[in-house]
Order: structure tokens, then sequence, then C-alpha cells
């Protein structure tokens, strides 16, 4: 298919970035004095990506979604491996081009104000235009072996920015810790990459999606071949994505400063994972292993995040978990086939959460600390930042008519449709996350101020005991992302929205508009539930939490607050005992006496030829010549003896 | 007979430029004026190289086929011509110690380089002894050129040992003329076709006498022992000269002379085993030795004995079977992609010599944070030296080891990346020294520094070179497998 848009355009949404982490890198020495240039290069640059986007956005849509053609062009061509890099642009890709871009944009626009003053101000966009750019690559090209290649750059950004204050004890520790349990996943999807090349050489995705999928449906090829394959891929994406048993990582990640919380802990990379699960979507379609195995996966890290936030007291771990919650629908609606639905749900979520996380940011600005006990009565003193929470709040209860309401009823009304348990689940998910939202928003907004946190040593901030609004930059931003947490919803009319995502299928369809009367109510009544009952405890405090959490139910809340013991296990359980004490003792062992003395061995061996070698190669001139002369006949001598 | 003369336009620019050169130093002194000539000398002949491909000249010859002018020919060319800019441009303080005598250097480098185009782009013995004389008595000078105690007696040793190389690739030639009766590659090539067994063995020997003239150019074993006097003796931008120049040539040559003359079935199974064998022989005894070496430049020296056992490879993985060129082109980008890397270390070895006056891996402690540029361009050619992505290194590697085992040379592959493992051992210790280490108490080490402009640029070119080739090897692999296309029947 021929196509007007030319190619370099294209790549010029990923160069640019790459051209603003260059440049600032570049003039570092200069831009570590006077930084305000560096915001500047980040935003415009980024600005330029997202105008390219929106563009291209509309160019899929007038071709239904469907691929706009673009050759694939050689990278490494080594005997049978051939590794190609390319374009794949259709709706799906447009869709999380603008995505990324339209929040990367109003996040660093954020920044400038968030991260003033800061001592890593230019170093800090440099990392956002790093990120950036490899998360528009990762979403770009089409072929496995580069896009894994983005998917490590893009995990490479995140701990270097989770990592940003990495003076601070708890920040370094995180960043380390999302790093490893991540690379957890990534050794999935690596084991994925290299089956599927062994077992069907090609790692273009068109192809794997379209001829291997066909292949085994053929049967030429197992159907254990996409079983094993597509299982790889789940285990990428639970890694990146954050889910049940990998999202350990999340929750600490919140250290980093929270507008990279908001971008890429929020909207962007997190979801990489459900992305990457689309992008194959017809062969998570033809295993049902796969599909069953991310179903269960996610509507039980949906339901298990959300009574987790429920007791969390930091307002950034609320959202954390509320985001892994999140997640966890897109990927059980990918698993129950509801693949335009996930996606919309990804858009919508996108913008409400970071509306969410920078209101959270625009708090901690106001009163140093993110600690909601030490906040309250804020909605006076920050009335704008009040308000756009409410908003995002409402959007992500799913609370009709914003954008949060829409995407997950369709992900509701699906799964009703497909598997009545889930259904469930996730209604009861549903409503506890109309519960923790609107007791955040009670005990940081409503009641009295209880005093802030103090302003750390080489912090910035404002006066704690005077709460105040924050900059224009960062409450305009907040009013921006609000429009789209209320409206976005409204490109499911008419089944638009679903139209362009399912372009990106090898058998397109036309996406139409779903509604179901019952499941509208359904959803509704537990919303409301949810928000009342929110209400009721901590507004109204018609029951005393403090007596609770101490009497009856204080094993729940052990459980709950012990984040339901998946960091014991995994940190004292998996990683401490059994790993530093068990493997790694014995592995030391095998390599101290086994490993090593063979390695010694080779070396004085070595070292002895080396030194007879030394007296052969005495630099004597004669000896030299004879050797030479020798070495001729010896050749010589070898050729005949063979030969004969 | 002007279009004749045309097809060595490039080589006849750089001699005369040469001999300019030694006439002009008796009035001008100043080392810009020199060093530009003679650098534009080599951008003029490699332009009139490009000229005459755009010409369509490609594949024309002259003087009864002693000179060829093909694209095998015109990738050396513009490979030589590089390795040569960046040469001349490495000598910049080098040219210092010796004020009165800048002209005779460069002279000389011209002539050799002259040498060396014409040894890839040669199709008759003559042409090729002449060659290769013209190149290596320029060497043996270049080499010998401080005129200290070292650096004269490594210029000697290679003058002697380099004597009775040509005497024994003489020899070779001589049986071949005596019994094909023709210096010409194709008219060689047509007496073996014809096989008559009774030969056998003493065209056996003739092939084995030219293993020995053409290994010592390129220094695999057994014939490398002037490697470490020479590369420790002479100047260090020769010696970076001879390790990627001399070798390339040398390998250019030994794929010709192979491919064209020897190639029919009744020869070609008996060197690719004697090639497998000398490649296994020059890596383990190349890397052994390395091990062993304080100095780095001696280190380089003896690792450029266990590249050429690498490339080895290549010949040994050029069956009889020729619609395989896998082998062949393997070696041109190997070739290429060694050229970038040896001389960007090379470079930098001679930037930190012109500073500490040492090139002792001591020395190079905790160099990594003095000058961290240069650090890592080091540790990056060493990374690409052993072979790791992305770098150009790695894919000469795997171009080499798949060759190898498409020619059914599984072992020869494995015993490839067993040298690339023992090879890491050598490798990685400067940029341990460099980045780990602390400094260096002996050594006095300035804050901070950068190298002269001509050096710095050629470093950023070369350096460049490395991480392009790595990232996009098919730009370079396609030129290198169209270029031996010419030896496919």
């Amino acid at each position: 298919m021929s196509t007007p848009v030319s190619e370099v355009v294209v790549w010029l949404i990923l160069g640019l970035p790459v051209a603003s982490f260059v440049l600032i890198a570049a003039l570092y020495p200069v831009l570590r004095r006077y930084s305000a240039p560096a915001g500047w290069i980040a935003m415009i640059t980024v600005g330029g990506s997202l105008g390219i986007s929106v563009w291209l956005l509309m160019e899929t849509i007038n071709a239904a979604g469907q691929p706009l053609g673009f050759e694939t062009h050689e990278l490494v061509d080594v005997g049978s491996l051939l590794i190609t890099i390319g374009i794949r642009l259709d709706g799906l890709t447009a869709v999380m081009m603008v995505v990324v871009t339209a929040v990367s944009f109003l996040v660093q626009v954020y920044s400038t104000g968030y991260m003033h003053g800061d001592r890593g101000y230019a170093r800090y966009f440099a990392y956002m235009s790093l990120f950036t750019a490899a998360m528009l690559g990762l979403v770009l090209v089409d072929n496995l072996v580069v896009l894994f290649a983005f998917w490590e750059l893009v995990g490479l950004a995140s701990y270097l920015l989770i990592g940003f204050w990495f003076h601070k004890p708890a920040a370094a520790a995180a960043a380390k810790k999302a790093f490893l349990v991540t690379r957890a996943g990534d050794l999935g999807l690596l084991a994925a990459l290299i089956f599927i090349w062994v077992r069907a050489g090609t790692l273009d995705i068109a192809t794997i999606n379209t001829e291997i999928v066909g292949a085994v449906e053929l049967g030429l090829l197992g159907q254990t071949t996409l079983t094993l394959f597509a299982v790889g891929l789940v285990a990428g994406a639970v890694g990146k994505s954050a889910q049940f048993p990998l999202h350990i990582w999340l929750p600490d990640a919140m250290e980093g400063p929270t507008p990279v919380s908001a971008l890429i802990h929020a909207a962007t990379m997190v979801v990489a994972g459900v992305y990457l699960l689309g992008r194959f979507f017809p062969v998570l379609e033809a295993s049902a292993t796969a599909s069953d195995l991310i179903a269960w996966i996610g509507v039980g890290t949906a339901l298990g995040a959300g009574l987790v936030a429920v007791v969390q007291t930091d307002i950034k771990r609320v959202l954390a978990y509320s985001t892994i919650s999140q997640i966890g629908y897109m990927m059980f609606a990918l698993g129950t086939g509801a693949y335009a639905a996930a996606f919309f749900h990804l858009m919508t979520h996108a913008f409400f959460k970071a509306l969410l996380f920078l209101g959270a940011g625009s708090v901690n600005h106001a009163t140093n600390t993110f600690d909601m006990r030490r906040m309250g009565g804020l909605r006076t003193a920050m009335p704008v930042t009040y308000l756009t929470f409410v908003i995002g709040a409402l959007s992500l209860s799913g609370v009709i008519p914003l954008a949060g309401f829409w995407s997950k009823d369709e992900i509701l009304i699906e799964a009703w449709d497909h598997q009545r348990a889930i259904f469930a689940l996730a209604l009861v998910a549903s409503g506890l996350t109309a519960f923790y939202m609107f007791r955040a928003i009670v005990l940081t907004f409503h009641g009295s101020y209880r005093g802030g946190g103090q302003l750390e040593p080489g912090g910035h901030g404002g006066d704690a005991a005077h709460p105040h609004e924050s900059s224009w930059s960062m409450r305009g931003v907040l009013v921006l992302l609000a429009v789209p947490a209320v409206a976005a919803g409204f490109l499911t009319f008419g089944g638009e929205f679903q139209t362009w995502v399912l372009g990106a299928l090898p058998h397109p369809k036309e996406g139409h508009f779903v509604f179901d009367l019952g499941v509208f109510l359904a959803s509704t009544i537990v919303a409301a539930a949810g928000i009342g009952g929110a209400v009721a405890v901590y507004q109204l405090r018609l029951i005393n939490v403090a007596a609770l959490r101490a009497g009856r139910l204080r094993p729940v809340y052990h459980a709950l607050e012990s984040k339901l013991y998946m960091d014991l296990l995994v940190e004292d359980g998996l990683v401490r005992r059994f790993f530093h004490g068990g493997l790694a003792r014995a592995m030391a062992r095998v390599d101290e006496q086994g490993v090593d003395r063979a390695l010694d061995g080779v070396w004085h061996a070595s070292f002895e030829a080396g030194r007879w070698g030394r007296l052969v190669q005495n630099g004597q001139v004669q000896m030299m010549a004879v050797a030479l002369v020798a070495g001729g006949v010896v050749v010589w001598g070898a050729v005949v003896l063979f030969w004969a | 007979m002007l279009g004749e003369v045309n097809l060595f336009g490039p080589q006849l620019v750089l001699m005369c430029v040469g001999g300019m050169l030694l006439v002009a130093e008796l009035v001008v002194r100043d080392r810009r004026v020199l060093v530009a000539t003679a650098m534009t000398a080599v951008l003029g002949a490699v332009a009139y190289s490009a000229i005459l491909l755009a010409d369509g000249k490609v594949g024309r010859t002259a003087f009864d086929e002693v000179l060829v002018f093909d694209q095998f020919a015109l990738f050396f060319q513009f490979l030589l011509g590089g390795v040569a800019l960046a040469v001349i441009a490495a000598s910049w303080d080098a040219l210092a110690r010796f004020p009165s005598r800048q002209g005779e250097y460069l002279a000389l480098l011209l002539f050799s380089t002259a040498g060396l185009m014409l040894l890839a782009g040669t199709r008759d013995l003559i042409g090729i002894f002449v060659a290769l004389e013209l190149t290596s008595i320029s060497q043996y000078i270049l080499v010998g050129f401080h005129k200290d105690r070292l650096s004269s007696e490594a210029g000697l040793k290679y003058l002697l040992l380099g004597a009775i190389a040509s005497a024994i690739l003489l020899y070779g030639m001589a049986i071949l003329l005596g019994l094909s009766g023709s210096t010409n590659l194709s008219a060689i090539a047509e007496y073996v076709a014809d096989g008559d067994s009774g030969v056998i063995e003493a065209l056996l020997l003739a092939m084995v006498f030219l293993i020995v003239g053409f290994g010592f150019k390129a220094a695999i074993v057994p014939f490398q022992m002037w490697v470490p006097d020479v590369y420790q003796g002479g100047p260090t931008p020769i010696a970076a000269y001879l390790s990627v120049a001399s070798k390339a040539a040398a390998f250019a040559i030994l794929i010709r002379v192979f491919l064209e003359a020897l190639g029919a079935e009744l020869l070609s199974a008996h060197w690719s085993t004697i090639f497998a064998v000398l490649a296994v022989l020059s890596m383990f005894v190349g890397n052994i030795l390395a091990i062993q070496q304080a100095d780095l430049k001696r280190m380089l020296g003896y690792s450029s004995i266990a590249q050429a056992g690498t490339i080895l490879i290549g010949l040994a993985a050029i069956t009889a079977d020729r619609s395989i060129s896998l082998g062949s082109g393997g070696i041109l980008f190997y070739l290429a992609g060694y050229a970038v890397t040896n001389l960007t270390a090379f470079l930098v070895v001679i930037a930190v010599f012109n500073r500490i006056g040492s090139c002792e891996i001591d020395a190079y402690r905790g160099l990594g944070k003095r000058a961290p540029l240069l650090g890592a361009l080091l540790a990056f050619s060493l990374i690409s030296l052993t072979g790791f992505p992305p770098t150009a290194g790695f894919f000469g590697k795997v171009y080499l080891f798949d060759a190898a085992v498409q020619s059914d040379l599984a072992w020869l592959a494995v015993v490839g990346v067993v040298n690339s493992v023992i090879s890491a051992v050598y490798y990685l210790r400067p940029v341990k020294a460099m980045f780990v280490d602390e400094a260096a108490p002996t050594v006095e080490m300035p804050a901070r520094w950068r190298p002269n402009a001509p050096l710095a640029l050629t470093l950023g070119l070369t350096s460049a070179g490395v991480l392009v080739i790595g990232l996009a090897p098919s730009l370079l692999i396609d030129v290198a497998n169209e270029a031996v296309t010419i030896f496919v029947d």
C-alpha cells in the first residue's frame, strides 16, 4: 500500500527526543549551571513529536486504522540471522504514540515547575527525553528483536529516573529493585524471542501474527510452540506492567520524582506489557492457555492491588497500587478477548492517572510530604488541585459520564459475556477502586490540616506550614489533563476508537459501541457504594477505623499493610533465603572448587607455555631466521606427510 | 597507451608526490605543509580511484594483466588510503622527533602505500614481487627510523627476516613459472586445472613457499617472530600501519593468488587444511603470548598475530564451491573492521605516549579518571577486538565463524570462540587498569589534556567507524561481498 506519509517524518517522532537527549548531554557542562534551556529543549522536541503523532493518527484514521506500508530495512544479515528495522504504523501504534507524546509533553511542562531549582534539572530532562525516545521506539518498530532493544532501553531510563535522587538510599534501592524484578520478566520475553526465532525463523511481528499463527492453525507447527511463545510474552508483560507476582517493584518506584511516576509508572512504560500482548494479540488469541493465564493473573492483580491500596497511608502508593490494579483490568480484558476495550482503557487511564499523580505532586509541593496522615483540609488552600483530583478520581472510579466509566464498562461487558467469575471479581475490584480513591481524597483534602512535612535537605518546595496552590505551569497541566479525563470516553460512541485499534489486527473489524443496562447499573451501584462507604467511614466517621484496626480486623489489616506478604515472600524468602543463602552459596562452592581451579590451571598452563614461547622468541635474529625457515619446512613436511 | 597508464594513476600520484616530498624537504621544513601535502596525495590517489570507478573502468586490466582494476582492488585501495591518512595524522607528534627527516618519513609512507595498493591490484607474479618489495623496503627503513638502539635493531631484524621470506617466496614463484611457463595467475590457474598429477608435489612445494612469503607479511605463526620487536622498537604510527595496512594487503594477495591461481579442487583441499591449522596455531600462540605482555604496544603486536589467525579461518572456509563467497567476503569485512578498531587502539596509545612517554599497561592506571574520553575510546576498541557487540569486531567474527560452520569447519569456529574468550583476559586488562585501579603514583599524569587536533579528529572518525560498522554491518558486508564477486566463477 502506498502512503502519502514520508517515512522520514515517522522516524522524526523518535528522532526529536533523541536529538533532545543528545543536545542536553552535549551541552551538559553549560546546562548544569544555567539549566533553564534544558527544559525548553525537551519540551519543544516532544511537542514536535506530539504534533507529528497527532497528524499521523489522522492519517491512520483515514486508513481505518490499518497499517500504512513502510519498507523495512536490513540491519544485520549474518547467514541465517536477518534483523530488520522498520516502522509499523497502524491505529494501535498511532494511538500509543499520541498517548506517549501527549502525556510526556504535559508532564514535561509540569516538570519545569515541579523540578524548578533541583540540582539535577538538566539531567532530569535528558533522562526524560531518553525515556520518551525509547518508549516511542518500542511502539513504532516492526521487529521483535528491535522492540526488545527498546524494551530494555525503557527499563534503563526507568532505572535512571527512579534513582534520580540517588543520594536518597530508598531511591537507590527502589531503582535497583525495579531493574532486577523487571529483568525476571524480561528473561521470559528474551526466551520467547529466541524460541520463536529457532522454531519459526522469523522475528518480524506481522509475519508471526499472520503466517506463524496460520501455520499453527493448519497444523504445520505445533500448538505447543505458540503457547510457549505466548507464555514468554506474558512473562515479559507481567514484569514490565507490574502484575502479580512481579508487581512488587512499582510501589517502591514511587521514590522517583512525581512527574516521573505520572509519565513512566502510570501512563506509559507500565502499559508496555499491555501493548506487547496487544501487538501479539493474534498469538494470544490462538493460545487458550496463555489467554487464561493472563486473564486470571490480571483479575487477581486487579483485586489484590485494590485491597492493598485501601490501607496505604502514602498518597503516591495508593495511586501506585491503583495503577497495578487498573493494568490488571487491561490484562484480563486482553485475556478475555476484549482487545479494543483493553486499549481504550489504557488510553483513558493514561490521562486520568497522570492527572492524579500530578495532583499528588502538586500536594507534595505544598506540604513537603506524601503522607496523608500529615495532610487534610487542603481543598480550600488548593482549589484547582482539589477539583482536578476529584475529577480524576471520579473518572477512575467509573462514574458516568467520565472517561473511566466508558472504558471500564466495556471491559466489564466483555467479561460478563466471556467469564462470569472474572466479571464478579472485577466488579468487586471496581468498588474497591472507588473506596480507596475517596478515602485518599477525604484524608488529603477534607478535615483539618495536619501540618505537612519537613523540607528535606537539598530538596525543594514551599512553606509546609502554610500550603498554597502550585505554580501556573503545574496548575495549567492539571486543568489540561482534566479535559481528556472527562471527555476521552466519548470516542467510544459509534465505535470510533475501537475501529482504529482493531485496524491493527490481521483481520480488521468494524468497532461498535457497546452498552449494557445491567452492567451499567451494577457498576454504578458498586462505585456509588465505594464512594459512599469512603465518605461514611473517613469523613463522617460512622465507623471507628482505629478501633477496628486494633480489634477484630487486626489480622486483615496486618495482611494488607504487609502488602499481602508479597514483598516479604520475594525479598526475604526467595532472594535472601533461597537465592543468597542456598543457591548462591552452592554456586559459590562450585565456582571456587571447580571453575576457579580449572581456570587457575589454564592460567598456569598458559603462563608456562608463554615462558617457553619467550625462550624461543628471544629476539635473536639468527634464532628467528632459523625458526622462520623451520616453520616453512614443518608446514611443507606436514603437507607431504598427510598428502601421502 | 595512456588508457593503461591511467589505471596506474592512484599509485602514480602517491609515488610522484613522495618523490616531490623528498626534494621539497631540502627547502620546506614546515611540518604542516609537509603533512598536508602527504595527506593531499593520499586523498588524490583515492579520488583518482573514485574517478576511475565513476568512469566505468572497473574490470579493466593494464600491462598484460600485471595491473588489474577490479572491485576487489578498489576495495583495498579505499581501505589502504583511509589507513594511510590515519597513520599520517597519527604521526604528527612523532615527526617532531626527527625535524630534518620529516619529508623522508612521509615519502616512504607514500611509497609503501603505493606498493600495498599495487599488491592488491595485480594478477602477475612479477607484479606481486615488485609490489611486495616496494612496500617492504620502505617499511624496513621506517621501522628503523628513530635510529636509536631499539629502533635500529628492529629495522635490521625486519630487513634480514624479510629478505629470507622474500627469497622463499621468490623460490615458490620460480617453481610456478617453471611448471606453467607463465607468471600470469590466470595462466597458472589453467595449468593447475589441467592437473598433471605427476607434478603435484612440486605444486604443493610452491604453494607452501608462497604461504611462507605472504604469511610473513600477514604475521601468521610460524612466520611471525619479527612482530614484537618491530612493534616495540619502531615508531608507534608505523606499528599501527604494519598491523593494519600491511596485514590487509597481505590477505588481499593471499585471497587473490589462492583463489585465482591455486583454486582448483586438487589444491584447495590442501590449502584449506593448512590455513585451518595455521589459524589455530596463530590464535593460540598470539593470545597466550599476549597475556604475558606488560607493554601495550607489544601486547597489540601479539594480538595482531592472533587476529591474523582469526582471519585465516575465513581463508580456510573458502571451499572449492565458490558459490559461497562468505569466507572471502567475511575476510574483507573483518579487515575493514579490524582496521578501524586497531587504529583506534593505536591512536589512543600514541596520544597517551605523546603525553606520558610510556606504553606500559601499569602507566594506564587511573587514566579513565584523568582522560575519560580517551580511556573510553581505548576500552571501546579493545572490546571490539575481543568481539563483543555492538562493535565491528563482533560482526567480523560472526561472519568468519558463520563461514566456517557453513563449510563444515564447525570445530574451527569453536576454536575461534574459545580464543575470543582467552583474548578477553588481556584485552580487558588495560580497561581494568584505566577504570578500576588507582592511578600509579610513579607516573605523572597531567590533570586534563587533549591530543593534538589531527590525531583527535582521526580518532573520532575511526571510533565512529567501529560503532557504525557494529550497528549497521549490512552496509559494509554488501560492499565486501560485492568486491569478491570477481572470484565467483
